[in-house]
C-alpha cells in the first residue's frame, strides 16, 4: 500500500497515474482465521481494522455477500454527531465523534469530515421546552450544544422559513457535528484494515453455520467453509437471518429508512438542519446535492426501497421549512434496510452463543457510530468482555429492563 | 405507496393505516408467573421474517379496525388479509 500525500500525487502524475497500487488486496479465503467479521459495511471494516491495528489480532477476515460499502454504508445520509440525551449515549458517540476528528489523518484517507454544525429546530413552544431540557443534558454530558433564538437560526441557515406552518420557536445546535464523506470512510478503513493484513473477501456470502454446544464452529460460504475462533456479525438489517443460523433470536425488527438527494446546486447551505416535529433534515453535499430524508417507512422491509407518501411527507415538510428548494428535482431516492431496536439504541458485544459478538440495532444512526463501534467491538472481540462504552448496550438490557430510550436516536422522532 | 385490502372497507391507500407489528405476539396467558427472560420474549423479541410475513395494520382513517395482513417483506407484495379471529377470508 503506497502513502497517500501531496508528492505521492505529484510522483503518480509524471507517470500519468497508471502506477498506483490497488486500495486494498482481493485475496482467497483461507481455511481458518481468529476472527471472522461478517459483513464489510463501515463498523465490519472498523472492527476488523482496529483489531488488527491496535488489539494485535492480526488474522481477520471480513466477508461480504456483496461489494464493500455496498449497503447501509453507502446509503445513509452522512451525518456525524453527538447530541444525544442520555449519558450512555452521550459517551458512546462523543467518543465516535472524537475519532472522527482525527479520521483522515488515522485513515490517511480524506474522509471529508466537516464540523458544519448540526442545527435542530422547534416548532411549537413544548418542542422548545423539550429541547432546552435536552441541550442542557448534552452539556450536562459535557458534549457541546447551545440553544438558538430565532435570529440565530437565520444566521445559520439564511433561506430558512422561520413564519412557515409550524413556525420555528428557537433551536440548538451542535457546532461540533456535520457531515463526512460515507464511501471514503469504509474505502478509508478497508485500505488500512486491508494493510495490516486482514482479508476483506467480497462477493462471499454466508449462507449457512456449522454449530456445535453453542458455539459456532464454522462458516458456509458461496467460496468454501472458513472456520474461526470468534466470529462477528456486522450485517445491519439482516442480522435477524444471521443469527438465526447460529439459533440466535433477536429483539430486532428490520425496517426501510429512506434518503433523497436532489439535482447538484452552488453553495447555498452550509449546515445540517434537522426539524423531528415536522420531520424533515437537510444537508447539502460537496457535490452539491442536497441531501434529505425524514421519516422511516414504518413496516417491516427488506426491500431497500420505501413508499412514495413517505417521500411525499418529507418533500412537503422541506419545502415548508426552505421554500427556495420547493423547485430543485429530486435526482434520486434509495433505502436501507435498518435494524431497529425496540429502544432505537444499538447492541454491541456477546451473545449467548459462546464465540459470536453481534453490533446491531445502529437502526436510523449507525453511521455516525462506526468508528467507536469498530473501536469498541474490537476491544470486546480481543479482550472478551464488553468495552466500558458498550456495557449500557448489551443484549440483558431487555430482560433487565434497563432500556436507552433513546427517541432522538436520530434527532428525529422515527 | 401500498394498497391494503381492509377486510371491512375495501382496498385503500397505505396512509389511511398504521402497521401494527407482527401478529404471532400472544400476550402470555401466566403474566404473574412470567420470568424476565420471558417478558422480554413476548415484548421485545421478533422473528424479523424475511418473506412471507403475517402482520396487524389498523384502519386508522377508515373503519379504525384491526386486522391481519399476509405481505411479502422482500417484494412488498400484499398476499390477502382476513378479520382477526377468521381462518381465511
Amino acid at each position: 500500500m503506497s502513502h497517500y500525500s501531496a508528492l505521492s500525487i505529484l510522483r503518480n502524475a509524471f507517470s500519468g497515474h497508471r502506477n498506483w497500487t490497488r486500495a486494498w488486496q482481493d485475496p482467497e479465503p483461507k481455511k481458518h482465521y481468529d476472527v471472522v467479521i461478517v459483513g464489510a459495511g463501515g463498523h465490519g471494516l472498523a472492527t476488523a481494522y482496529y483489531l488488527a491495528r491496535y488489539q494485535g489480532v492480526k488474522n481477520v477476515a471480513v466477508l461480504e455477500k456483496d461489494y464493500l460499502g455496498g449497503g447501509n454504508s453507502g446509503r445513509n445520509t452522512q451525518v456525524c454527531r453527538s447530541n444525544y440525551f442520555y449519558p450512555q449515549s452521550g459517551a458512546f458517540y462523543e467518543h465516535s465523534l472524537q475519532l472522527f476528528e482525527d479520521l483522515g489523518q488515522e485513515l490517511n484517507f480524506n474522509v471529508m469530515f466537516s464540523q458544519r454544525g448540526v442545527l435542530s429546530v422547534c416548532n411549537s413552544m413544548h418542542e422548545l421546552e423539550i429541547y432546552r431540557r435536552w441541550a442542557n443534558a448534552i452539556r450536562m454530558n459535557g458534549i457541546d450544544s447551545e440553544m438558538l433564538d430565532r435570529g440565530e437560526i437565520r444566521k445559520y441557515a439564511p433561506h430558512i422559513n422561520l413564519d412557515c406552518r409550524f413556525p420555528i420557536r428557537g433551536g440548538f445546535i451542535q457546532k461540533r457535528g456535520g457531515m463526512s464523506r460515507h464511501d471514503a470512510v469504509a474505502w478509508g478503513y478497508a485500505r488500512q484494515a486491508s494493510a495490516a493484513g486482514v482479508d476483506i473477501i467480497q462477493q462471499c456470502e454466508v449462507t449457512g453455520m456449522v454449530t456445535s454446544d453453542s458455539r459456532i464452529e464454522s462458516l458456509q460460504t458461496r467460496k468454501g467453509d472458513i472456520s474461526g475462533d470468534r466470529f462477528a456479525l456486522c450485517v445491519a438489517g439482516h442480522t435477524s437471518q444471521l443469527a438465526d443460523m447460529a439459533g440466535l433470536r433477536l429483539p430486532i425488527t428490520s425496517i426501510a429508512l429512506q434518503g433523497m438527494v436532489t439535482e447538484p446546486v452552488q453553495p447555498i447551505f452550509d449546515t445540517v438542519m434537522m426539524s423531528a416535529q415536522i420531520h424533515t433534515y437537510v444537508s447539502q453535499s460537496d457535490r452539491g446535492e442536497l441531501v434529505t430524508g425524514g421519516g422511516a417507512d414504518l413496516y417491516n422491509s427488506y426491500a431497500q426501497r420505501g413508499s412514495l407518501d413517505t417521500q411525499q411527507h418529507n418533500f412537503a415538510a422541506l419545502v415548508e421549512l426552505m421554500p427556495i428548494f420547493s423547485r430543485l428535482r429530486m435526482m434520486r431516492v434509495w433505502a436501507g434496510v435498518c435494524d431497529m431496536a425496540y429502544d432505537v439504541s444499538p447492541i454491541v458485544g456477546k451473545t449467548p452463543v459462546e464465540n459470536l459478538y453481534i453490533s446491531t440495532g445502529w437502526g436510523t444512526g449507525g453511521y455516525k457510530a462506526i468508528p467507536a463501534g469498530g473501536d469498541c467491538l474490537a476491544y470486546t472481540m480481543a479482550n472478551d468482555r464488553p468495552h466500558e462504552l458498550l456495557r449500557p448496550f448489551q443484549l440483558d438490557r431487555f430482560s433487565s429492563g434497563r432500556l436507552i430510550d433513546e427517541g432522538a436516536a436520530s434527532g428525529v422522532a422515527h | 405507496m401500498l394498497r391494503i385490502p381492509c377486510p371491512y372497507c375495501g382496498i385503500r391507500d397505505q396512509d389511511e393505516f398504521r402497521f401494527g407489528g407482527e401478529s404471532r405476539a400472544r400476550r402470555p396467558e401466566n403474566p404473574d408467573q412470567l420470568s424476565d427472560e420471558e417478558w422480554a420474549e413476548y415484548l421485545f423479541y421478533r422473528d424479523n421474517v424475511k418473506g412471507r410475513h403475517e402482520e396487524l395494520w389498523v384502519h386508522s382513517y377508515g373503519c379504525r379496525q384491526w386486522f391481519n395482513v399476509t405481505r411479502d417483506t422482500c417484494t412488498h407484495e400484499i398476499v390477502g388479509s382476513r378479520r382477526i379471529g377468521s381462518v381465511n377470508g
